[in-house]
């Protein structure tokens, strides 16, 4: 199993969240997040002051997956999130050791 | 604001219309444009009722009228939702962390001020008691005798509307103007200071002011200098002005700032707080001027103001900066607010929106100013409100319409337009605005003097850091935690 932390465009959200459900990822965990990366900040214009605005409005989403189906949800995600502007995200891979649900104790595949 | 005669005789407040028609009349020859002219102006002005009139006599006794007395009831709830207005317009320029601190400074002083009007502020700007062109007296505390036993009587001899409808009105302007001050100051003053100055600047320098400009006092049209204010450009905005200016040098600029300057938290707010004061300002300049039959002049000359402001400001940064802001939008209407303040009872629409247009632009110049100086009028208080007060002052001496400022109500400024015209009463108004820097600089800096020395003016680098919101308050205004 591995974890998939994607930090996309905010207006991507809906895209993203189709794609893996098209895909048959049944379930995800968002945060609004801030920062940067080479896009750097932007800069803002308030009555007529320039204010740099360092950290950018992102979203991040994770999701678990099986080991199969990692390379489907990273096509999932970068094509529905990609613009091709500085400032798409990035997706993380990192391995799971275990996965239980709560509700009935499955471990494993079978919890997620 | 019609100014409070100490004593005379004339016309209704109304016979400036009639004045104003008979002479547009008289350039009319051609009978049927005549009959046309009369028409449109009846029409537009709905001076229909009050032709049959027309009377000019001394400044008569008139008995208190319902509508105008309703006017100044509805003109005071108006311009008090100012207040919480203004409390949005400046909570949503400041950090999310100081937001209801900031707008604490305003709203809070619909408590104090309030008070303070009653016991004594209204008798300190309009009593006659100490016989003084800058002050007023202390026969009138806790308004005691205003409007007679029940509170009905007229103001004064000229006017129908009730004392203590006036009392009232012109106690909501007391509140507002402190709390402008409070935009020069965030995000670092100590409440107990803002407490403490407020009053004191409110009995020291608004209430001198005001019976200075409209309490029969040295400024005004039956003192020395002879200038008009229609509905507080000098007593609110420069006044307030000035004092933004003087408190930012003494209380200091914030401990980040420059270095981490944030744009606002909440644009939202700002643009409500700014259609609030815009919905007020029908009050504060619509009723100022006293008579409702033709308060409609100066709601118009209000509100076209205003729109020729917002329109300038957006359009100078869509020339210079390529996009519109909103934040533009809600400045620049509450720039051509302010112009229009001294000026919305004697001007016509065309001055009215030049007032406007200029007042946008040199309150644009004058926040590029501040900010290439950097100095921390932190929300703009002085390049708004001190210097579109005083464009609008200026501008009221060499725009008013001599037929808009009768001799029986505004002698002494009349007397100035007939001897010397609109040059002459620019000139009474370079006085007026000189003086008034003067006044209220000093008085200014003495308070927050005696208030620095006893209470201290600021939280400490730690406490600002924190947030005012918990340091002054103990509350914040957004709860990460709420679910």
């Amino acid at each position: 199993m591995k974890q998939i932390t994607a930090v996309v465009r905010p207006g991507k959200l809906d895209a993203v969240k189709a794609a893996l459900v098209a895909i048959d990822v049944v379930g995800m965990t968002i945060n609004d997040v801030r920062g940067f990366g080479r896009q750097k900040g932007q800069v803002e214009i308030y009555r007529g002051n320039e204010f740099t605005v360092d950290f950018l409005s992102k979203m991040r989403i994770t999701i678990v997956v099986a080991d199969d189906k990692v390379e489907a949800a990273i096509t999932a995600i970068t094509e529905a999130a990609r613009t091709g502007e500085i400032g798409d995200g990035k997706i993380f891979i990192t391995p799971v050791e275990e996965v239980v649900r709560i509700r009935t104790g499955d471990r494993g595949n079978a919890a997620l | 604001m019609v100014h409070v005669p100490l004593a005379g005789g004339g016309p209704t407040p109304l016979a400036v219309f009639d004045r104003f028609r008979t002479k547009a009349l008289a350039k009319v020859q051609e009978p049927e444009l005549k009959r046309y002219a009369v028409m449109l102006l009846a029409f537009g002005a709905g001076l229909l009722p009050l032709m049959a009139g027309g009377a000019k006599a001394a400044l008569a006794k008139v008995p208190t009228d319902g509508a105008d007395t309703l006017l100044m009831l509805m003109g005071s709830a108006l311009v008090l939702l100012m207040t919480p207005g203004l409390a949005f317009f400046y909570g949503g320029f400041t950090r999310a962390k100081n937001v209801l601190n900031t707008m604490m400074m305003s709203f809070f002083l619909m408590g104090l001020i309030g008070v303070v009007w009653v016991v004594v502020g209204y008798s300190l700007a309009f009593d006659t008691g100490f016989k003084s062109p800058f002050i007023g007296g202390l026969g009138q505390m806790w308004l005691n005798g205003v409007g007679g036993e029940l509170g009905d009587a007229p103001l004064a001899d000229g006017f129908a509307i009730s004392a203590s409808s006036f009392a009232l009105f012109q106690g909501m302007f007391a509140i507002i103007t402190p709390a402008l001050i409070s935009g020069a100051l965030v995000e670092r003053i100590n409440f107990k200071a803002w407490f403490w100055f407020s009053l004191l600047w409110s009995l020291f320098v608004y209430c001198p002011m005001a019976k200075m400009v409209w309490g029969g006092g040295y400024l005004g049209p039956f003192g020395e200098i002879g200038a008009i204010d229609f509905a507080g450009g000098t007593v609110v905005h420069i006044a307030a002005g000035v004092g933004a200016l003087v408190a930012t040098a003494i209380v200091g600029p914030r401990s980040t700032w420059p270095d981490s300057k944030r744009p606002p938290h909440n644009v939202p707010f700002i643009l409500l707080g700014a259609g609030l004061l815009w919905f007020g300002w029908f009050g504060f300049n619509g009723a100022s001027y006293f008579a409702a039959k033709g308060a409609g002049f100066s709601f118009l000359t209000t509100t076209l103001s205003a729109s020729g402001a917002l329109l300038t400001w957006c359009l100078i940064e869509w020339f210079r900066d390529g996009k519109p802001t909103a934040v533009g939008a809600a400045t620049g209407a509450v720039a051509g607010l302010v112009g229009i303040t001294p000026a919305a009872g004697f001007v016509y629409m065309p001055q009215a929106l030049l007032i406007g247009v200029v007042t946008a632009t040199a309150c644009y110049i004058a926040v590029q100013v501040k900010a290439a100086i950097q100095f921390d009028d932190s929300l703009d208080a002085y390049a708004v409100h001190g210097v579109g007060g005083t464009v609008g002052a200026l501008l009221t001496g060499a725009l008013a319409a001599p037929a808009l400022v009768p001799a029986d109500y505004f002698p002494k400024s009349a007397e100035i337009l007939a001897a010397g015209g609109n040059g002459a009463l620019f000139v009474a108004h370079v006085k007026a605005v000189l003086i008034s820097y003067g006044f209220v600089g000093v008085g200014t800096a003495v308070i927050l003097w005696i208030v620095g020395a006893v209470v201290g003016l600021r939280v400490t680098p730690e406490e600002e850091e924190r947030g005012l919101d918990f340091v002054a308050h103990g509350e914040e205004a957004y709860d990460p935690m709420t679910y």
